[in-house]
């Protein structure tokens, strides 16, 4: 195999962005997310909030209910792709991939997206915005805050 | 349930060839390794009666012991990553403490720089892999780089760490690798050089990455009873201990600056019943450089935050204030995937005075920490050359 440059010669069509499949964990979340919401879980034992969902509370094992979240958050650190291999990212390059503090507690991996790159600092507010990537999943990216 | 007059000891080791085998398959690599390590031990294929290694497929140490002939009574495949040998060689000792098993030979073998060529960790190997729950963060295009780059940025925003204090510790492990006629990078390099090399996920450079290499290594654990009719002076498995905080989704790492070391470290030093400051010398798993910085204060050779300064000015180099990965390590001489094995192999020769230019006067105790996944384990192997 050969190492060639983040999309150099590729005359193919650009590949949309991965979907996730649900499951019986995950349905509700990419489901809000297609319909332009962001959803955490909420613990109605110990009050914890948490993603990625789970069936039971990280915490406390006690059980979890969707809470609808503000889509506020900061970014907790990042980092600028600028080398990629796999398709349709390498199209992209450079971007921001990011870990956002959400103003409800959770953490969340994502693309920091509607700026410049070497705009994002640590401790920047962003807010969601939504991207469907199929029937029955959407995505939440960020931008940063009016 | 140690039995009396069992204590655990590494009776001989060997690496395999390194760092291009276009012409050896995986299997060979661990045949070279596991014939020059028992060549090393005084002992033969027939005394093995246990066999320990892991890669990327269910029953992958069943299908190697197949390939070389072993018909073993003790076999563990636990997969923990780059830090998958020092669990697997901590095992060995329990089960022949336990007096279960006598001589478990543990092998590694890797062509993944034949098979991938240099695109592993920055999207040309996964594509697709995200098992179950690993899903969450594997939509956003984040490379094996990447996360790691978020713990450099997140440890230089925390502390203070700068670019240039991470590029000491590239420059030093190339110190090494001049003195290791086998390792794939030996030319001197600069803090400048490494500052300077191409961004690959910022902040970490080209030069604050591993090697990607094929390669392989082995080892044999058995008792200092059996020992002591052997060739080599036995290595005394003194502690050990493994831990993980996440799998492949780093947004459920609790801290990106503290490593499972925090951990495993201190329980392993406290069954070794060592302290940080008894340490003559560290094998420490340098995927990238900020994983260095982040193992020397997770595991207590320096404070929170305190790993920038202590990799400056030589402080990793032989003569230094912690001698570290003194073959050159995975950022210089060799990174097959799962380096964990160098790391064993290079902390015993070491030990038995066998380090060439880069010998430690007098190394009486090595520690051997393993990281694996996306920071997700870490895995610590306390030794001595002297019985504990």
């Amino acid at each position: 195999m050969t190492d060639r440059a983040p999309g150099a010669g590729d005359e193919r069509p650009p590949k949309p962005r991965p979907a996730p499949t649900p499951d019986a964990d995950s349905a509700p979340y990419w489901a809000a997310a297609h319909d332009g919401r962001l959803v955490v879980q909420h613990c109605t034992d110990c009050g914890a909030n948490q993603l990625y969902p789970r069936d039971r509370c990280l915490v406390c094992r006690g059980p979890v209910e969707w809470l609808e979240a503000s889509g506020r958050g900061t970014v907790y650190s990042f980092t600028v792709i600028r080398q990629m291999y796999s398709r349709p990212f390498r199209d992209w390059v450079p971007y921001v991939v990011a870990l956002i503090d959400l103003e409800e507690g959770p953490r969340v991996m994502t693309n920091i997206v509607g700026c410049e790159p070497d705009v994002v600092r640590i401790g920047m507010a962003v807010q969601a915005q939504f991207e469907a990537v199929s029937d029955e999943a959407g995505i939440a990216l960020f931008s940063p805050a009016d | 349930m140690t039995r009396p007059g069992r204590r655990a000891v590494i009776a001989g080791v060997a690496t395999s060839d390194y760092p291009h085998l276009p012409h050896l398959s995986e299997h060979a690599v661990h045949g070279q390794a596991a014939d020059r390590a028992l060549a090393d031990a005084g002992l033969s294929f027939a005394e093995v009666d246990g066999f320990a290694t892991t890669g990327f497929f269910p029953m992958y140490a069943t299908g190697v012991a197949e390939y070389l002939g072993l018909h073993p009574i003790y076999f563990d495949e636990t997969n923990s990553g780059g830090s998958s040998f020092e669990v697997l060689v901590e095992h060995a000792a329990y089960a022949v403490e336990a007096g279960a098993v006598d001589v478990v030979l543990v092998t590694y073998g890797s062509i993944q720089l034949s098979q991938m060529g240099r695109r592993l960790g920055t999207g040309g190997g996964g594509g697709g892999f995200a098992p179950g729950p690993a899903i969450y963060d594997a939509l956003w295009g984040n490379t094996l780089v990447g996360n790691y780059a978020m713990a450099a940025r997140r440890h230089m925003h925390e502390f203070g760490t700068t670019p240039e204090q991470l590029a000491a510790v590239a420059v030093s492990m190339r110190r090494h690798a001049a003195s290791n006629p086998q390792a794939q990078e030996r030319q001197p390099i600069t803090v400048d050089d490494v500052v300077s090399s191409r961004l690959v996920a910022d902040p970490l450079h080209k030069l604050d990455c591993c090697v990607i290499s094929d390669g392989g290594g082995a080892c044999v654990v058995t008792t200092a009873e059996r020992a002591a009719d052997l060739p080599r002076d036995p290595v005394y498995v003194l502690g050990a201990a493994h831990a993980t905080t996440h799998h492949l989704n780093l947004s459920a790492m609790p801290s990106l600056t503290v490593s499972p070391a925090a951990q495993c470290g201190p329980v392993a030093f406290a069954r070794a019943g060592i302290t940080p400051a008894d340490v003559d010398v560290a094998q420490l798993y340098d995927s990238f450089t900020i994983t260095v910085v982040l193992t020397l204060e997770d595991l207590g050779f320096c404070g929170k935050g305190e790993g920038g300064a202590f990799v400056e000015d030589g402080g990793l180099e032989v003569g230094g204030r912690l001698p570290t990965n003194t073959d050159g390590g995975g950022l210089s001489a060799c990174h097959p995937g799962m380096r964990g094995m160098f790391l064993i192999v290079e902390a015993v020769r070491q030990l038995r005075g066998e380090g060439g230019a880069t010998q430690v006067p007098d190394a009486r105790i090595a520690v051997a920490h393993g990281t694996g996944g996306m920071l997700s384990t870490g895995a610590t192997l306390v030794l001595g050359r002297e019985a504990p």
